[in-house]
């Protein structure tokens, strides 16, 4: 899962004074016709850093995002709720596990990924640092989260870099699913018992602002590269994304007789955009910086795990360990 | 047909699924690295769904609904051996439980191929196939891990003494054993117990770990018949913890 609001590194004018002019052109022109840019092509340092940091930061997403929603597989109630959720989070470490693949692909280790994670340095979608109180926050984020990730990586499975583009498609085809999973949870919780329905609403209610906050901050203030688009990096604006999410599940969430605590979001009939309260960027920034609900707690599990492993995977470079065929 | 016995065999094999399925997926997120992450969470799914089919063939006995006899019962009405309920602790704890349990496991699921109690046998064919590569999953880590380094070592070492004694629970005898055998629904704990230590002990040769004698370990024994460590009960209530807040509304 991941939205936009990708954190990207700032650029100073003279990004491309060292690049080959020749190569460069050569790189743009493919680029301009649709072609992929695979591992051993040439590339700009800058894309190559871009890269590395957006589809990090995705794979981070991937791995954080399995913990608010893990925590609920001991309690999914009844055997097919509990299945299907651990089938999700699985697949959401799984997804992980592709990115850092890809994101090696450009030349930095998953061992150093997951270092910056940990140190803070690499951020991750920021959605993640609210806390899952309920069930029916797991099956908002089964929902929502994941649907609003949809729109994003379709989008990003268009672009110019090949190994993220075919990660991209295999994780929205799982994806599409787990959207299929969270809207059955959700439909059961809101058409369920009024203690049932009130604790979807409430759902709604605590995650409608993390949820508006997840495809970043709006156009109109965040950094815009022109250059990032023109390579393909970044397919479609942070308010274009928003706007998608908005148009496709609005009516959906109101379809199921819950509301939406924004009394100003409609659709401007004229415009075909949706209209809504600004969000709190400063609580975005904030808590994208470290000061939200878990950002500690959620960076205190991951060292913890990775302390814990450390015995087992040191175990795995001995070399007097036996070496083993694959299965298959 | 002996169903007083048959029900017995299956609510000790449904409860061990569902508890081992339960604790693995407790690594969801937290493994020593993601691919064992992505095991253990696929071993869980495989478990909880083994076990979901065991109840349903309880239900067709004219016991509940499996979603019931899930989520419904108190740790004094569980019938899984002990060694599954322990938590799952440091991944040396949850790999060795992991080998031992596994190894019985896929031998059983065999045995059971064979059964007379056709919906069993049907279903044991199905798990083997599945069970067979959890088998395979424990058995590639152990050899890897039990010949690694120093500390892999004396940690799997440790963990396997600790084990041991739990892991022969798994076949305490029930009292309908000799009924089971007579009918050729199963062929007994004691002959799975027989074969167990034969496989495990054949994997552990291939490593720098070594096995008690299992003549000199007393086994832990209770859970079959209702008996369990502290560890069960607060389990029990994190799984039931949102069904039971209205358990007859759809979730």
């Amino acid at each position: 899962m991941y939205g936009g609001g990708n954190v990207f590194e700032t650029m100073k004018a003279t990004a491309l004074a060292d690049e080959d002019p020749v190569k460069l052109a050569e790189f743009e022109a493919r680029i301009d016709r649709g072609e992929k840019i695979e591992p051993t092509d040439w590339m700009p340092q800058l894309y190559r850093k871009q890269l590395i940091r957006m589809i990090e930061q995705h794979a981070h997403s991937e791995i954080i995002g399995a913990l608010p929603e893990g925590t609920w597989i001991t309690r999914a109630p009844g055997f097919k709720r509990k299945l299907a959720l651990m089938a999700k989070v699985q697949d959401e470490v799984g997804h992980g596990q592709l990115l850092y693949s890809a994101a090696e692909t450009l030349g930095k280790s998953r061992e150093q990924m997951i270092q910056d994670l940990i140190s803070g340095k690499s951020k991750y979608s920021n959605i993640f640092n609210y806390p899952a109180f309920t069930w029916a926050d797991s099956c908002f984020i089964s929902w929502l989260v994941d649907a609003g990730a949809i729109v994003n990586q379709v989008a990003n499975s268009k672009g110019s870099y090949g190994p993220y583009c075919r990660a991209l498609e295999r994780i929205c085809a799982e994806e599409s699913f787990h959207l299929k999973y969270g809207h059955h949870c959700v439909i059961h919780l809101a058409t369920g018992t009024k203690k049932q329905r009130e604790m979807m609403q409430a759902a709604v209610n605590r995650w409608w602002a993390p949820m508006m906050h997840f495809f970043g901050p709006s156009d109109k203030i965040s950094v815009h590269s022109e250059i990032l688009m023109r390579w393909k990096v970044k397919m479609a604006s942070n308010d274009e994304c928003r706007q998608q999410f908005l148009d496709m599940y609005v009516p959906k969430i109101w379809e199921l007789g819950l509301t939406i605590p924004d009394e100003k979001l409609k659709k401007n009939q004229e415009t075909g955009q949706w209209e809504f309260t600004e969000p709190d960027w400063e609580e975005f920034k904030r808590v994208i910086n470290g000061d939200g609900p878990c950002n500690k707690e959620r960076l205190a599990v991951r060292r913890i795990a990775e302390e814990r492993g450390r015995w087992v995977r040191q175990a795995l470079l001995a070399p007097k360990s036996k070496y083993v065929t694959p299965l298959a | 047909m002996n169903t007083e016995g048959i029900k017995d065999l299956l609510y000790k094999m449904a409860d061990d699924q569902l508890i081992i399925g339960h604790r693995n997926s407790e690594w969801t997120g937290f493994g020593p690295l993601l691919e064992e992450d992505i095991a253990f969470s696929s071993m869980a799914q495989d478990k909880v769904g083994q076990s979901y089919q065991l109840y349903n063939i309880l239900n067709e006995l004219g016991e509940a609904d499996p979603d019931t006899i899930a989520f419904m019962r108190n740790a004094d009405q569980f019938h899984n051996c002990q060694l599954v309920e322990l938590p799952n602790g440091e991944y040396d704890f949850s790999l060795v439980r992991h080998f031992l349990f596994d190894t019985a496991e896929l031998l059983r699921f065999q045995m059971l191929s064979n059964s007379s109690f056709e919906p069993l046998a049907n279903l044991s064919r199905k798990i083997k196939g599945e069970t067979k590569y959890h088998s395979m999953h424990a058995n590639i880590w152990i050899k890897q891990l039990g010949s690694a380094t120093e500390e892999s070592i004396s940690r799997l070492q440790s963990a396997l003494e600790y084990a041991l004694p739990f892991a022969l629970g798994i076949f305490e005898p029930s009292s309908h054993e000799q009924d089971l055998i007579n009918e050729g629904i199963f062929e007994g704990e004691d002959a799975l117990k027989n074969k167990w230590i034969e496989v495990i002990t054949a994997v552990i040769n291939e490593t720098r770990l070594s096995l008690p004698d299992f003549k000199s370990i007393t086994p832990v024994y209770g859970g079959r018949m209702g008996k369990h460590t502290e560890h069960l009960q607060p389990l029990l209530e994190e799984m039931s913890e949102v069904f039971k807040v209205d358990p007859t509304s759809d979730w």
